[in-house]
């Protein structure tokens, strides 16, 4: 059986020079293809997760494993390229570098990842054709992929940033707010383009966001407050 | 790597007013310290070449910075003369090709006068093996006839053919005038850097000439030779200040050196003139140098501008560095991507200020050469100004790791979500 994409075990994390754990979950666990809603309003742990599942924390104890490969035993740099691999990002708003062009900020998955790039060269197309192939299933019109992406509407940007997240096929997706800044009609509109080219790249997407709302269309859903056991002490208390 | 590269300067690019304007007082801050340093080398250059050609200057002995000072730069005044006997010595020397003497003591509006001989115009040289040109005129033939340096042309607005009065003694006031016999300006030379042009020159019998009727540095009370009877003297120098001495082979210059030293009849000095000058720069270099480390500052100024800019970008960039962090960038990229900015920037700011010092100085070298008599030759660089060059490279490389710690530390605390 194909190892779990995403497999969490008995993790804490403290911040340095924090009195108390931030972040304590027993058992997380994702298979390829899932699409799981995590509700987690603000102080939940959401970015605590995101930054441990990305690599950039480390955990105080317990395990993260991503696609088999044991993050809490790779070097820094290991799990920034596995990072680079495997996971594509879109955050809250704000997500795209000024001073690149549309089709530069979707390129920017691969310029840190070789395995990406060859992904996508793999399936004849260059990276370029790829990125206006995911550019159009994400009705970004072709003139505006030239501009600088400042000139974008926030939707716009938003999708734009889905399309750097999904291109070269990376096995996860994580998604941190990325509807908070849009209207109800559009954030709608952005999920449904989201699991569409989720379920399209067979990629599993993680979608942490405080708005409960948006919860269908989901495999699963997870509430982080009640995930978290820290979380769950501290209310206790 | 490459990448990295191209992103930082598209990053820069984004902020091109707020790094252009830094760009700009780095590409001025060090035109003005290749300025400086182009300017010290080409003064010391001149001033150690305010003669050649000449293997040894003998005076009456004292110090040979002394001896340099009067002889060569007018300044001050010989404590003793040569006997024109010891003079004749010298220039019959076998090893001996020419000799120029001088005679110092007078002067014309605070200039010095030099009488000598016409050799003068033959054989003194200066930079590399520059004959003294006329820009007008030709050289002293008659008793009473000038040529002026062309600082003192310029000064005094003198033109061929001008009547000049010399005064007696150095210094600008108080002195008394050789009224009774002036001169006419029948030269004037053209501009050399050296102390030549702010010298007028006359011939040797003309010192004997306004001083027949002088005794103890004051006319003689009751007494007067006019000028016109002037040349029926006897005319003949009885002492000169200096002798410029030009060998037939430089060869001989030390066993020249040493038979003046010991000549018996009066105590002489003879010093190599290279020698002399390079002790003289040690002596008034010292302002130079001190330009050059106010220039240099000026520079460590520049780049503190350009890491106060930097780093003051670095919070807005949090966000930017985040969706680096995102794409996969580890934080050594992050630390590179910043760092790289600030040598980059200076970079750009050294080759545009070496362009900006070489398009000024090819605008500027004729103008300077015609007014100071400065050469400027327009080179684009030295082997002393690219150690210079390196050394600004090495604190810019040093100033730059400062934001690019900084953004690392801030990309490992931050990590993907910018607490803004």
């Amino acid at each position: 059986m194909a190892n779990p994409v995403i497999q969490i075990d008995n993790l804490a994390f403290r911040y340095p020079k924090a009195d108390s754990v931030c972040l304590d979950i027993q058992k997380l666990h994702a298979d390829a293809g899932d699409r799981i809603f995590i509700y987690g309003p603000s102080g939940s742990g959401k970015s605590t997760l995101l930054g441990l599942l990305g690599g950039v924390l480390t955990p105080e104890r317990g395990t993260i494993s991503l696609l088999g490969r044991e993050l809490t035993t790779m070097s820094p740099s290991a799990r920034d390229r596995l990072r680079a691999d495997h996971i594509g990002f879109v955050f809250q708003q704000f997500n795209l570098i000024p001073y690149l062009s549309v089709t530069d900020n979707v390129l920017l998955s691969c310029r840190f990842s070789a395995r990406r790039r060859n992904n996508a060269l793999a399936s004849g197309y260059s990276l370029h054709d790829e990125a206006a192939r995911l550019l159009d299933h994400l009705d970004i019109a072709p003139e505006l992929r030239h501009r600088p992406v400042t000139q974008l509407s926030v939707g716009q940007q938003q999708r734009v940033a889905a399309a750097r997240a999904l291109i070269c096929r990376p096995e996860i997706v994580i998604a941190d707010e990325p509807t908070s800044a849009l209207d109800a009609e559009r954030q709608t509109a952005f999920l449904d383009l989201l699991s569409r080219e989720c379920i399209a790249a067979a990629a599993t997407l993680l979608f942490v966001s405080h708005d409960r709302r948006l919860a269908s269309g989901f495999t699963r859903e997870i509430a982080l407050p009640s995930l978290n056991r820290a979380q769950a002490a501290q209310e206790a208390a | 790597m490459k990448y990295l590269l191209a992103l930082s300067v598209r990053s820069a690019w984004n902020r091109k007013l707020t790094l252009g304007l830094t760009l700009l007082s780095i590409s001025l801050s060090v035109a003005l310290l290749l300025g400086v340093e182009r300017v010290r080398q080409d003064a010391q250059d001149s001033f150690e070449q305010s003669v050649s050609g000449t293997d040894l200057v003998v005076g009456a002995r004292t110090s040979p910075v002394q001896l340099m000072l009067y002889a060569v730069f007018h300044i001050g005044e010989a404590t003793n003369n040569i006997h024109w006997q010891s003079y004749q010595d010298i220039a019959a020397n076998p090893a001996v090709a020419w000799t120029i003497p001088v005679s110092l003591g007078d002067s014309h509006h605070g200039f010095p006068v030099l009488g000598t001989t016409a050799d003068y115009f033959e054989h003194f040289h200066y930079g590399e093996a520059q004959p003294l040109t006329f820009s007008d005129g030709k050289p002293f033939a008659g008793l009473f006839e000038a040529v002026v340096g062309a600082e003192v042309a310029k000064n005094l607005g003198y033109r061929v053919g001008d009547k000049i009065t010399l005064s007696h003694g150095t210094g600008d006031i108080g002195l008394s005038e050789h009224a009774d016999k002036p001169f006419s300006v029948t030269g004037i030379l053209a501009p050399t850097g050296t102390p030549v042009d702010r010298t007028v020159h006359v011939s040797l019998d003309a010192i004997e000439a306004i001083h027949l009727d002088w005794q103890g540095g004051a006319k003689i009370p009751g007494f007067a030779i006019p000028a016109e009877y002037a040349s029926k003297f006897d005319l003949t120098p009885k002492e000169v200040t200096a002798i410029m001495v030009g060998l037939k082979s430089r060869a001989a210059v030390f066993k020249m050196q040493r038979s003046v030293n010991e000549y018996r009849a009066e105590p002489l000095l003879a010093v190599l003139p290279g020698v002399a000058l390079d002790q003289l720069w040690q002596v008034v270099g010292v302002a130079e140098r001190a330009l050059l480390a106010v220039s240099g500052m000026v520079v460590v100024v520049g780049l503190c501008g350009l890491m106060a800019v930097i780093l003051a970008s670095l919070n807005e960039r949090r966000r930017e560095l985040a969706i680096l962090r995102s794409v996969g960038a580890r934080p050594m990229d992050v630390f590179l991507l910043l760092s790289s900015e600030g040598l980059f920037i200076t970079l750009c700011g050294t080759l545009l200020g070496m362009a900006l010092l070489t398009a000024l100085s090819a605008i500027f070298a004729p103008l300077i050469q015609a007014h100071y008599g400065l050469t400027i030759i327009p080179k684009f660089i030295s082997y002393d100004e690219l150690g210079l060059l390196g050394l600004v490279m090495g604190v810019s490389l040093l100033a730059s790791l400062l934001p690019g710690y900084g953004a690392y530390k801030l990309s490992l605390a931050d990590g993907l979500t910018p607490r803004i």
